[in-house]
């Protein structure tokens, strides 16, 4: 929360000077004049000059900076110069632009992760209310704009040149968009009309000065720090503009921590179209989407399958950042040859393994920041690969954690021996020491007799029941299934060659079978804090007709998949999957009677992958804990984060 | 989950009352008929010890007895010395345990607790790693003198968590760890030993004036909560359940009906029928199960439904030294303890017999767990179970 507030407060001050900048500059453009008189909000959406006063304050050195990954750069100057121009500014102003900002952000998109959209949203109140704190704050700005815009072309000399352009034109562009959005409802139609044409003026600046920038700002650092710096005064709408595209930019583009929040969100909501165009430029995976959503979760990515593997095969050797190893998990992901969340965490652990073993700190950086770095950008291309699931998103907590906690004095090989080894102890305790302790547990509650079901292919239920078998302890098991993964039909056969008897159904018949059953074993992709249980689709379905039936049902979960959320519903938060794979069946023409009906507009297919079960429904958790009620979740989500801590 | 322990109230309550609630032994008793009730007799091996016992103290807790214990103990003020063994005699923790064992109102697990502290005590081990494994020894033991008693089970279980738990302990020099873990020991000891009071003087505000309470089974606890609301001037009346087959209730009726507590005697099966005039209702607990549920003698689940269904709450007093680290899935899932039952005619031959002494009751029909640890609900009980055995 706190990197995402910090640098909200922060830019207000900054960009506030900007409206005033521009219209106390005497040769500034005709179109800037008139955004001045009609309204300064769009001022500050377009004006430029915002670089030459930034990075004012600025306090680190431009070492820091990490380099641009795709059209990127960094933040950490503009925070730092926001810092110090804010220094210059009342700390009324200050406050109340903090409170403005709060209702417009909330509206559209939040601003802390999108940069870009807060930075001009919450910069418009305080410029058109706050003139005077505004024009001492630009004083001060002034004094020390020569070495910041040096600092601002640093930024912008790192990127290639005509990604620059291009990202500038973009820049302004989405801006506006922005910023015209969320001011709609509450502008009067003169207003709205003053931004419409300074939105237009803009966009007409940043087409216009496109062939002019790279010049500038391709020039070495150290001989543009004062070069660039000179002209930007005076400044030519052209090279405002152009400057401006490089703070947006930087604003935008993802620092270390920004990036983080960039990449597309584990919880992205997809109905925001804004902000899948935006994380869509930054995809490695080219995903198409599907075209008929059903609409109560359009919130969820849904592509057509079967399209990006080969793209994404013949890049192979193209795709300079991404470490191999993560590359081919990414694809594994994609092609579903590794699934389930026990094998797909251990999987992408043993990549970030391979990725530490290969990292060597580029000069002049930080190890604990640009591996945190790298680490991001490989789960954001996992993510565009498949979303997360919670228990990888814990994993990856895990390991940036470990990486932020590495000691300075640590050597690089030290460093990368530790991480090594900390990944791989998070594998044996976590992950299969803790199957260990679940079977051992779960054991005990199997005796002679028992039926039990299980649904789908839950690993950890397989190795209770192998074990269970090889204690020579007399069970059935009754394996339920359904369409179109027909999972259990993996574990009936590993079941029947061990020579445990055994029974499969359809989830169509769970209410008939149910009455024989003493015991329902059932897997988890996460317990959430308040009890639920988010599981494979269908397993709410079991455990709704065993509880009415009376029947215990047991959860079997690995603590490393707790979760501090709360979810009522499977509907927020869950994974469409391939919706070919319920319209068809394969090997079956005859019955295959939608054929030539998945494009129709008014079909839509809904291939949900997990559901949410509510612990009513569920008699017990057996986790590396023990045997806990499902009440029982939050206090191993408090004790383990505790204890993650000291891991 | 000790240092939470409520005890204070206790000590404030002993502060805010110069005439402080008289322990049972302190109590003088009201004079009463002689105890018609027999010890049951000494049963074959299946047989739950634990249920013999308390069978047993059932036998003699009458006003009388504690009054001969407590002039017996008077005669032997110093309890300790005379059983640890200063001469070479090997120590034997299960004498020790039967020892303390004969005080009735000294709960099972307080007197295997006071045992392990004897062992301890008497320990010759020169290393915390010896002396740890000698108290591993005798715990193992006393567990295995009586599987079915779940409190004796959790006692030895928790004793052993609580006075062992630091590794602090292993920096110290031995003598002074020891003393230590024997400080420990008799604290344990001793808050186990206050438990039954913090829990009455905790839920005496939970009855209110012209309540009715229907109370199942004799629960030294409950017995003790019913005492202190009626000596703080409480006007309740309580319906006691027969039962069966040991007759407890019928021995709690009259123990209350000594303190002119307003009390009516209910068949088992009438439970249903009086429910309607019940405003709440107290049972005791043989063991508080991981899930919050409780396993109590036989016919307390059933009551626990009948009260849930009719919208009464189902109260149940114990001591935080019975929360055991089990989770029984249904009633089935628990090692049965088995006991005699005399149906006053011959079973013909041919007719099995349920045996089984108690049940288990799933948390969703009880109120409020009433411990030294304070009033919890039933799903706190697996949160102190975590936290300390993790």
């Amino acid at each position: 929360m706190e990197s995402r507030r910090n640098p909200r407060a922060v830019v207000d001050p900054k960009v506030r000077q900007v409206g005033f900048f521009t219209s106390s500059q005497p040769d500034s453009s005709s179109t800037q004049q008139q955004q001045q008189q009609t309204d300064p909000i769009p001022a500050s959406a377009s004006s430029p000059p915002v670089s030459t006063i930034s990075p004012s304050g600025n306090s680190l050195s431009p070492v820091m900076i990490p380099p641009p990954r795709l059209n990127s750069s960094d933040t950490f100057p503009l925070r730092g110069a926001a810092a110090g121009a804010s220094s210059a500014v009342s700390p009324s102003s200050f406050s109340y632009s903090n409170r403005r900002d709060f209702p417009d952000g909330s509206t559209t998109a939040s601003p802390g992760r999108h940069s870009r959209g807060s930075f001009v949203k919450s910069s418009t109140p305080v410029a058109s209310s706050l003139p005077g704190i505004g024009m001492d704050s630009m004083a001060a700005a002034k004094s020390s704009s020569v070495p910041a815009s040096g600092l601002t072309t640093v930024s912008v000399a790192t990127m290639p040149p005509g990604l620059a352009e291009k990202a500038s034109g973009m820049e302004v562009q989405s801006d506006q968009k922005k910023n015209s959005k969320p001011l709609k409802e509450k502008t009067t139609k003169a207003e709205r009309r003053a931004i419409q044409e300074a939105q237009r003026a803009a966009k007409a600046a940043a087409k216009a000065d496109g062939g002019k920038v790279p010049p500038g700002t391709s020039a070495s650092v150290a001989s543009t720090s004062v070069k660039v710096a000179k002209p930007a005064k005076p400044s030519t709408q052209k090279n405002e503009v152009s400057v401006a595209a490089g703070v947006t930019e930087k604003k935008g583009g993802p620092s270390e921590k920004d990036r983080k929040k960039d990449a597309p969100h584990p919880r992205m909501q997809y109905d925001d179209e804004s902000r899948v165009v935006k994380a869509k430029r930054r995809a490695v995976v080219k995903q198409t989407e599907a075209k008929n959503r059903v609409e109560l979760f359009r919130h969820l990515p849904q592509y057509e399958h079967g399209t990006q593997l080969p793209d994404l095969e013949t890049k192979f050797f193209q795709l300079d950042p991404m470490h191999p190893a993560v590359y081919k998990v990414g694809l594994q992901y994609l092609s579903g040859d590794i699934s389930g969340g026990n094998a797909r965490c251990i999987a992408m652990l043993q990549a970030f393994q391979e990725v530490v073993k290969d990292y060597s700190t580029p000069p002049e950086k930080n190890l604990n920041r640009d591996m945190t770095a790298k680490i991001s950008s490989y789960v954001s291309f996992l993510i565009e690969c498949r979303p997360l699931s919670i228990s990888m998103g814990n994993a990856i907590r895990f390991v940036k954690n470990r990486i932020a906690k590495l000691p300075i004095t640590l050597s690089e090989s030290e460093a990368k021996a530790a991480l090594q080894s900390d990944i791989e102890r998070f594998i044996n305790d976590k992950i299969i020491g803790a199957d260990m302790v679940i079977v051992k547990h779960a054991v005990t509650k199997i005796r002679d007799g028992d039926v039990l079901l299980t649904y789908g292919s839950p690993t950890a239920v397989e190795m209770i029941l192998l074990h269970a078998h090889e204690l020579k302890k007399k069970f059935r098991v009754l394996v339920v299934d359904s369409r179109p993964k027909l999972e259990g039909q993996l574990l009936l056969r590993r079941l029947i060659k061990r020579g445990i008897s055994c029974t499969y159904t359809h989830i169509n018949a769970i209410s008939y079978i149910m009455h024989e059953v003493t015991k329902v074993f059932l897997g988890a992709s996460s317990v959430l804090s308040n009890g639920t249980v988010y599981s494979r689709v269908g397993t709410a379905c079991v455990a709704m007709v065993a509880s009415a039936f009376r029947v215990p049902v047991l959860v079997c979960c690995e603590a490393y998949k707790f979760h501090e959320r709360v979810q009522l519903d499977s509907i927020c938060s869950n994974e469409l999957g391939d919706p070919n794979a319920i319209s068809k069946v394969h090997g079956r023409e005859d019955i295959n009677y939608l054929d030539g009906l998945t494009n129709n507009a008014n079909l839509q297919f809904l291939n949900l992958m997990y559901d949410a079960t509510p612990s009513d429904y569920i008699s017990m958790i057996i986790t590396d804990y023990g045997m806990v009620p499902p009440t029982s979740v939050p206090v191993i989500v408090r004790e383990y984060q505790k204890e993650h801590l000291l891991v | 989950m000790w240092r939470s322990s409520a005890s204070f109230i206790l000590d404030k309550h002993l502060n805010n009352k110069p005439i402080s609630i008289t322990h049972s032994i302190d109590s003088p008793p009201p004079p009463s008929a002689s105890m018609a009730d027999e010890n049951p007799n000494p049963n074959p091996n299946p047989i739950s010890a634990y249920y013999e016992t308390r069978a047993a103290h059932h036998g003699i807790v009458t006003s009388e007895w504690l009054e001969q214990a407590q002039a017996a103990v008077r005669r032997y003020p110093d309890h300790d010395d005379s059983v640890s063994p200063v001469s070479g005699r090997p120590f034997s923790v299960i004498e020790e345990f039967n020892s303390w064992r004969q005080q009735p109102d000294l709960a099972e697990a307080v007197a295997a607790i006071r045992a392990l502290a004897a062992v301890i005590r008497s320990s010759e081990a020169t290393t915390m790693m010896e002396l740890e494994i000698e108290l591993k020894k005798a715990s193992d033991t006393l567990k295995a003198w009586d599987t079915t008693s779940i409190s004796l089970t959790a006692g030895c279980d928790l004793f052993m968590r609580y006075v062992t738990r630091t590794s602090a302990l292993e920096f110290e020099d031995f003598n002074s760890a020891k003393s230590r873990v024997l400080g420990r020991a008799e604290k344990f000891g001793e808050i186990s030993c206050k438990a039954r009071r913090i829990i009455a003087i905790l839920s005496q505000d939970f009855i209110f004036d012209g309540c009715t309470i229907l109370v199942h089974g004799f629960s030294r606890v409950v017995f003790e909560i019913l005492k202190t609301s009626a000596q703080n001037k409480k006007l309740f009346r309580v319906l006691c359940t027969e039962g069966r087959p040991d007759k407890t209730g019928v021995l709690l009726a009259k123990e209350l009906a000594k303190l002119d507590i307003p009390v009516k005697l209910l068949i088992d099966s009438a439970v249903a029928y009086s429910m309607d005039e019940v405003d709440m209702v107290f049972v005791g607990a043989d063991g508080v199960v991981e899930s919050g549920g409780i396993i109590n003698m036989m016919g307390t689940y059933q009551i626990a439904l009948v009260a849930h269904s009719m919208n009464k709450p189902v109260y149940v007093a114990a001591e935080s030294y019975k929360f055991a680290r089990l989770y029984p899935l249904d009633q089935k899932d628990l090692e049965p303890a088995l006991r005699p039952i005399d149906f006053n005619v011959p079973v013909p031959p041919k007719v099995e017999v349920e045996r089984s002494a108690r049940d288990y009751t799933p948390p969703q029909y009880l109120t409020l767990l009433f411990t030294d640890l304070g009033v919890l609900t039933p799903s706190v009980v697996s949160d102190e179970l975590i936290q300390l055995y993790l």
